[in-house]
């Protein structure tokens, strides 16, 4: 090995990127080498001083914002199928993006299209003779009636002792795809109680959302999303799902 | 019956689905990396504004060659494209003959940065002047060499990656890299003397 091909080389060495063959062959060229064994112990030097230094430049939150704003939104999108898998992700996406604003942005926002449907659909049962398919007052009969008719069995929990009669069930579209709707009243007030499944077990706590003057109860407990919408005052609803999920625990304890 | 796979069967492949996914991916693999974006653009382009802007273009050319984007990983793979845009930017401006010291004032005024760890001042003000010291002479290297030194020393890539997001041999790789440090040496004992 030449000196003048160690003097390459020797950079390599520092840099680690050289197999253990050539380092070997390096190293002993410059172990027997007067001119070459101080400049690789000066470059080493000057290595480790570039290292201890940082020569980073940390980009600017605005352009970082610029950036993000340049990109297309993931929410712009309205296909069916985007929105679906979203919330059907909800938590697989904020898992892979566990510090992603982004993913939370989507999901949220997709929540937002879902409430927008759960209003539509809560509107379209308030229209004559589409509230109920199954009328009963009877857990027994309507948690039964939805067998067969979807791959999730909605808890069907007979409040009337709590001031919330149950008046039946029915199958509902929500995101194109068939939903449980389990319908309560509470004087002249239709609750009507949107069940779907999630990939998500977790337990996410309430979150009511007000949405063209509906009450929304939003929360999501071992295996299903539930929403809890009415024309009912906010703290009514809120009573009605506290009752609810208070009454499912004593369900799956019991 | 929310699942996802019933979903894709279910559904029509969907443009604007793929778009959102598309853009979320995108986020995810390729914000991480802005600051190592914008650290090259400020060495390429030694000026803070022009390196803003050239960020904000890479990152919209990344976004539309995302879909064929399959490898290297993703660092060099933007830093590539960074690199481009820089190099259009470069003919775009009147050539600028410029490797001295007295045309980059924006590297010594710029207060840097810092990701600090533990320090006395007196120590941190030692590195901060050693860091501004070194960022001037690196910016007053010739062009080829600051940007095989600074893909090697700042972003961190190996050869091989720095031979790919170039352009050039490994071997080409090597010999600048000898050279950008040569120089620098000769600069940094000149300074102190």
């Amino acid at each position: 090995m030449t000196c003048n091909e160690a003097e390459i080389l020797l950079h390599a060495l520092i840099d680690g990127e050289l197999d253990a063959s050539h380092a070997r062959e390096v190293e002993a060229h410059i172990a027997g080498c007067p001119r070459c064994a101080p400049k690789l112990a000066a470059y080493r030097q000057m290595s480790q001083a570039v290292a201890t230094v940082d020569l980073r430049y940390t980009a600017p939150p605005l352009l970082r914002k610029r950036i993000e704003a340049s990109l297309p939104k993931p929410q712009v999108a309205t296909s069916r199928r985007s929105v679906l898998r979203g919330f059907a992700l909800g938590s697989a996406m904020s898992a892979i993006a566990a510090s992603g604003l982004v993913a939370i942005v989507l999901r949220n926002d997709d929540e937002q299209r879902i409430e927008g449907e759960i209003v539509s659909a809560h509107l379209r049962s308030l229209q004559a003779g589409h509230l109920t398919d199954v009328v009963s007052t009877d857990q027994h009969t309507v948690k039964p009636w939805f067998n067969g008719r979807l791959d999730v069995s909605p808890p069907v929990i007979d409040l009337t002792a709590q001031g919330f009669t149950l008046i039946g069930g029915r199958l509902d579209y929500v995101d194109a795809r068939a939903i449980a709707a389990v319908v309560y009243k509470r004087r002249a007030h239709v609750i009507n109680l949107f069940v779907a499944q999630t990939a998500s077990t977790e337990h996410r706590p309430a979150r009511m959302a007000t949405v063209q003057g509906f009450n929304i109860r939003r929360w999501s407990d071992r295996g299903l999303n539930y929403w809890a919408i009415s024309d009912l005052g906010a703290d009514e609803l809120a009573e009605f799902g506290d009752k609810f999920e208070a009454a499912t625990r004593v369900n799956s304890e019991g | 019956m929310f699942s996802a796979k019933a979903a894709q069967e279910a559904m029509p492949v969907s443009n604007s689905g793929d778009e959102a996914d598309k853009a979320l991916r995108f986020r995810e693999a390729a914000l991480p990396y802005l600051n190592d974006v914008y650290t090259l653009a400020r060495y390429l382009l030694r000026n803070p504004a022009d390196a803003e802007d050239a960020a904000q273009e890479c990152y919209l050319r990344a976004l539309k060659h995302f879909d064929t984007y399959r490898g290297p990983a993703m660092k060099p793979w933007l830093l590539a494209i960074l690199r481009n845009v820089c190099r259009a930017e470069f003919s775009r401006r009147a050539a600028s003959p410029s490797t001295t010291i007295e045309n980059t004032p924006e590297a010594a005024d710029e207060p840097p940065l810092w990701h600090e760890e533990q320090q006395t001042p007196e120590e941190q003000m030692l590195r901060e002047r050693d860091a501004v010291a070194i960022r001037r002479l690196i910016d007053a290297l010739a062009e080829p060499f600051r940007e095989t030194f600074v893909l090697r020393e700042v972003n961190n890539l190996s050869y091989r990656e720095i031979a790919e997001a170039v352009g050039v041999p490994v071997g080409t790789v090597m010999s600048r890299l000898a050279r950008a440090r040569a120089m620098l040496r000769s600069a940094w004992l000149a300074e102190q003397e």
